[in-house]
């Protein structure tokens, strides 16, 4: 795939690519310190700090309303922070507007021009940048080319186009701005599942190919998992944990991210005389406390259902629970069963292939390992 | 009409099948459309029609689809004849007050939508009020304003200052004129502009467009749909205007307008007044035809 664009060098240097400006790679391309953004009586954004690293495939994911898409447009250079400054490889870019910026935002609805055809979207940032018109027309083909649309959809109605296709054009105008940095506000939400798996890993390749880096921000987590080298959990305004989606899998900083990762059983222990119990019941509980934490008297314990397991002897578990099953669901190639105990409901799952002991519907013997079980604060 | 019939069809069992089935054969389109049809034709089709009879029928008389002469326009295209001139002035004044509208009403309606935020209906209720008063009334509120002696002329005499003399001139007419007519340039120029959605906007600033660039080719191909309407309906409104030019413009000017009136009343002839308003129609239905030509009411109405 042919990256390079010569007419680039004619104009003013809004986006020279990172190989160009030499930049150290360890040097964050874009880095936010104590950015908040403050909306009459409403914080949105509240006090992140940030580096962005230069070609990763950032995400940053929370539940609606966490303010991820104020942080972009802010990003973007749509919005100004109220406060903290954000730089751009050393720049303080506060007040830059977007048009200035080498960033370019991929929007939730697309923004893709209605009255123009698809190859006069993807031309409109060159057309901005002064590129002559048959050096345009070659770029947008290339373009096409890459986010693999047939070239005839050079002259086609931009409304005419499906779902998937209207993505690609929208990807291909973005390129065609040939920014350092891309953003993209869920541009994958209104799709369906088939249809966003694929262009997922079209992305993930895009992103490889290019070179760019890209942010991008959902509300699914699984959606970061597929494409993230780095994934960023925000709540509330603020970004409660940043790490790869395996740290972030595998070690949530609180339980907020525990529970946003996916299903899992959580529940309160405290430091009681005699060792640790569970918060409500003062049942005793066998806790692997995290160095961090060694002085802590209260914590959250995570345990992910498929680190639960059926016993055959109560011997087997560091903990046990004795309880009945009383759902059971099909996740396709894994069975989660609900399992009631005397106190609470726990998840367990279990690959299709395994036979889980204690068949039927009677009581069950359910436990998990100390070190298998995330210790959090609560 | 049909619709009892269709009611009675729905009801019917037995012997008056045979007259249900037959309405059936008609589209149910055609069927629930025909009451509006009917409406149509007798409001609507029936008086055009007469119009257009007399404009065919021998001058000075009162009896139409009898006779068939071009005599009127005839008369209307005689050289001699100066009542081009009222053509001429009407719609060129309707012209001009397109022209002007279109520049003072795009500022008032991109604040409506962008700028004044919540303060946007107070602005439009502003503008709306002064329908609620008779255009005539207010035309006469505009005379004593700029009169001799009324209240600019007085205000300017007790600073000292001469009066201008601006009643009674083609100028004044086409004031009036602009005035009038601003709400109907107003608000669908500002429907037009609040259908530019705001994202496409910032995506063209993302993307390193000047002011220039965006408002050339994004604000205003989007919201031309609307700019056009208002343009439209203001001419047709404007190329009928008389009362400005009787007013305010104290006659030293003719509308089209006015000749027809009297072609009706003063001079009794029904069949020049038919004629003139025939070929009004003409000009003004060919250039709304044009415009409509370049229309996509689809997006108008949102459903696309």
């Amino acid at each position: 795939m042919n990256m390079t664009f010569t007419q680039q060098a004619e104009t003013p240097p809004a986006a020279g690519s990172a190989a160009d400006a030499g930049a150290d790679p360890a040097l964050p391309v874009l880095q936010l310190v104590g950015v908040s953004k403050r909306f009459d009586g409403f914080t949105a954004v509240d006090d992140i700090s940030l580096d962005i690293r230069e070609g990763e495939f950032l995400t940053i994911v929370g539940p609606s309303g966490s303010g991820k898409t104020t942080l972009l447009r802010m990003l973007a250079g749509l919005e100004q922070p109220s406060s903290g400054n954000i730089t751009l490889r050393g720049t303080l870019i506060n007040d830059l507007p977007a048009r200035a910026r080498p960033t370019c935002l991929v929007f939730q609805s697309l923004a893709l021009f209605p009255h123009m055809s698809v190859g006069r979207n993807i031309e409109f940032p060159l057309k901005a940048k002064g590129v002559a018109a048959a050096a345009r027309r070659a770029r947008a083909l290339e373009l096409l080319k890459m986010v693999r649309l047939p070239e005839d959809y050079y002259g086609k109605n931009v409304m005419k186009c499906s779902g998937g296709e209207r993505q690609r054009v929208a990807l291909a105008r973005a390129f065609a701005y040939d920014p350092d940095v891309l953003f993209f506000d869920e541009p994958l939400s209104a799709l369906d599942y088939k249809l966003k798996k694929l262009l997922e890993k079209e992305l993930k390749d895009l992103h490889k190919e290019s070179g760019k880096t890209f942010v991008y921000i959902t509300h699914s987590l699984e959606e970061a998992m597929v494409m993230s080298d780095r994934i960023g959990v925000m709540r509330a305004g603020k970004l409660v944990q940043v790490g790869s989606p395996e740290a972030i899998y595998g070690a949530p900083a609180n339980r907020f991210v525990a529970e946003f990762v996916g299903e899992v059983n959580v529940f309160p222990v405290s430091r009681g005389d005699g060792g640790w119990v569970i918060g409500e019941t003062g049942e005793p509980v066998r806790v692997a406390l995290p160095e961090q934490m060694a002085g802590a008297r209260q914590a959250a314990v995570v345990v992910r259902p498929e680190y639960m397991r059926f016993l055959e002897a109560p011997g087997d578990a560091d903990n046990v629970v004795r309880g009945t099953v009383y759902n059971e669901y099909s996740l396709g190639s894994r069975m989660q069963y609900q399992i009631r105990s005397k106190h609470r409901v726990f998840l367990v799952e279990m690959s299709r292939a395994q036979t889980r002991a204690g068949d039927g519907k009677g009581e069950v013997l359910i436990g998990w390992n100390a070190e298998d079980a995330i210790v959090v604060e609560a | 009409m049909s619709d009892a019939a269709l009611g009675a069809a729905g009801t019917t069992t037995g012997e008056s099948r045979p007259k249900g089935r037959a309405l059936r054969g008609i589209p149910a389109g055609v069927r629930c459309a025909s009451p509006v049809a009917l409406f149509m034709a007798l409001g609507f089709l029936a008086p055009l029609l007469t119009v257009i009879g007399f404009a065919f029928a021998e001058p000075r008389t009162f009896t139409v689809f009898d006779s068939f002469t071009l005599e009127n326009f005839a008369e209307i295209f005689d050289p001699a004849d100066t009542v081009w001139m009222s053509f001429a002035w009407s719609l060129a004044l309707a012209l001009l007050t397109v022209v002007l509208l279109l520049f003072v009403c795009y500022p008032i309606a991109y604040g409506l939508v962008r700028v004044f935020g919540r303060w946007s209906s107070l602005v439009s209720i502003a503008f709306v009020f002064p329908l609620f008063i008779s255009e005539n009334v207010r035309l006469y509120g505009w005379t004593l304003f700029f009169i001799n002696h009324g209240v600019l002329d007085g205000l300017l005499a007790q600073l000292g200052l001469p009066g201008p003399d601006v009643l009674f001139t083609p100028a004044i007419t086409l004031f009036g004129m602009v005035y009038t007519y601003l709400p109907f340039m107003l608000f669908p120029m500002t429907l037009g502009l609040s259908m530019v959605p705001a994202d496409l906007v910032e995506a063209a600033r993302d993307f390193g467009a000047s002011r220039t660039m965006i408002w050339r080719e994004i604000e205003l191909p989007l919201a031309m749909p609307g700019i056009l309407i208002g343009a439209l309906l203001t001419f047709v409104l404007a190329a009928g205007a008389v009362a400005e030019a009787k007013i305010l413009g104290g006659q030293s000017v003719i509308m089209i307008s006015h000749d027809i009136e009297i072609a009706f009343t003063y001079s009794q002839n029904w069949p020049r007044g038919a004629a003139l308003a025939v070929l009004l129609m003409l000009v003004i239905g060919g250039l709304s035809m044009a415009v409509m030509a370049r229309l996509d009411l689809d997006r108008i109405l949102g459903r696309r």
